[in-house]
């Protein structure tokens, strides 16, 4: 198992983990004294699990098991895979940390922090695509 | 990678792509409002991640990687496979017409009712392929 997909596979399962412990909490009767910032992370509870969870343990098995381009670069270029995984997972803890900020200080002036975390998550998704696209191929059978 | 698994799994990819795109303007714009119609791009979202992408890219790898059998055909009922493509593909369509209010209803319904075809299809041409080694089911 490649390193790139031996971290999307660890991370996914941090965030899976993550995100039901955060649904537990949000689960929690209103009476109780949470904080407003939990409150608010209904929105980072479903994208932890669907961007974190489903589509990093996706990534990571396509990295792993598609078939390979040729034996001199079976997988493409691997900086493009770190990269789209940085971007992805920088993008993403971006977004659990600004937007519940957003919603419980809507006068703090840090919308532009979305903004980051959506061209993040976006490049990281547009570099998987660009990486895996050659991948989807039949079986290779040499040069 | 058999010729339907490519085109499923390229098709994921697309939608992959289109949805995050979808997502991240509607992101962008929770933080710094660029339009208000924006909003009612929301449920394409949706539709585009979890069936265009998810259940697409699972289908797609299911066709490719799930035991094939040891005589022709190896992949059996694979039309039925074939048909799944495309009734998904036809059904998240309608649904994403009638979600950008391009449409009325009855386009909701055909296209959920060809996504649950296409599924039901799927199922029928996989069930036999979910076996044991010694072609347990």
């Amino acid at each position: 198992m490649p390193k790139l997909t031996r971290w999307y596979l660890k991370s996914a399962l941090v965030y899976l983990a993550a995100a039901l412990l955060l649904s537990l909490a949000l689960a929690l009767p209103p009476s109780l004294p949470l904080p407003a910032f939990i409150r608010a992370m209904n929105p980072a509870f479903f994208h932890l699990f669907l961007v974190g969870w489903v589509t990093q343990m996706i990534f990571g098995v396509i990295y792993w098991m598609f078939p390979i381009i040729s034996r001199a670069r079976p997988r493409g270029n691997e900086k493009v895979g770190w990269a789209s995984y940085l971007l992805l997972n920088g993008g993403l803890l971006l977004r659990v940390a600004a937007e519940p900020f957003l919603t419980t200080r809507p006068q703090a002036n840090v919308g532009w922090l979305l903004v980051g975390s959506a061209l993040l998550q976006w490049l990281g998704v547009t570099l998987f695509v660009y990486l895996a696209w050659p991948r989807v191929k039949e079986k290779y059978r040499g040069e | 990678m058999p010729r339907l698994s490519r085109w499923m799994i390229r098709a994921a990819l697309v939608y992959l792509w289109a949805g995050i795109t979808i997502g991240g303007l509607l992101l962008a714009h929770k933080g710094v409002p660029l339009h208000p119609a924006l909003w009612g791009w929301l449920p394409v979202h949706i539709e585009f991640l979890l069936i265009g992408w998810v259940a697409q890219l699972a289908m797609g790898v299911a066709f490719w990687i799930l035991p094939r059998y040891w005589n022709k055909p190896r992949r059996p009922r694979a039309r039925l496979a074939y048909l799944a493509f495309w009734l998904l593909n036809v059904g998240i369509g309608l649904v994403t017409v009638y979600l950008l209010r391009l449409a009325e209803r009855p386009y909701l319904l055909a296209g959920r009712a060809a996504e649950v075809g296409a599924v039901l299809l799927f199922a029928r041409h996989a069930w036999g392929r979910i076996v044991s080694r010694e072609g347990l089911g």
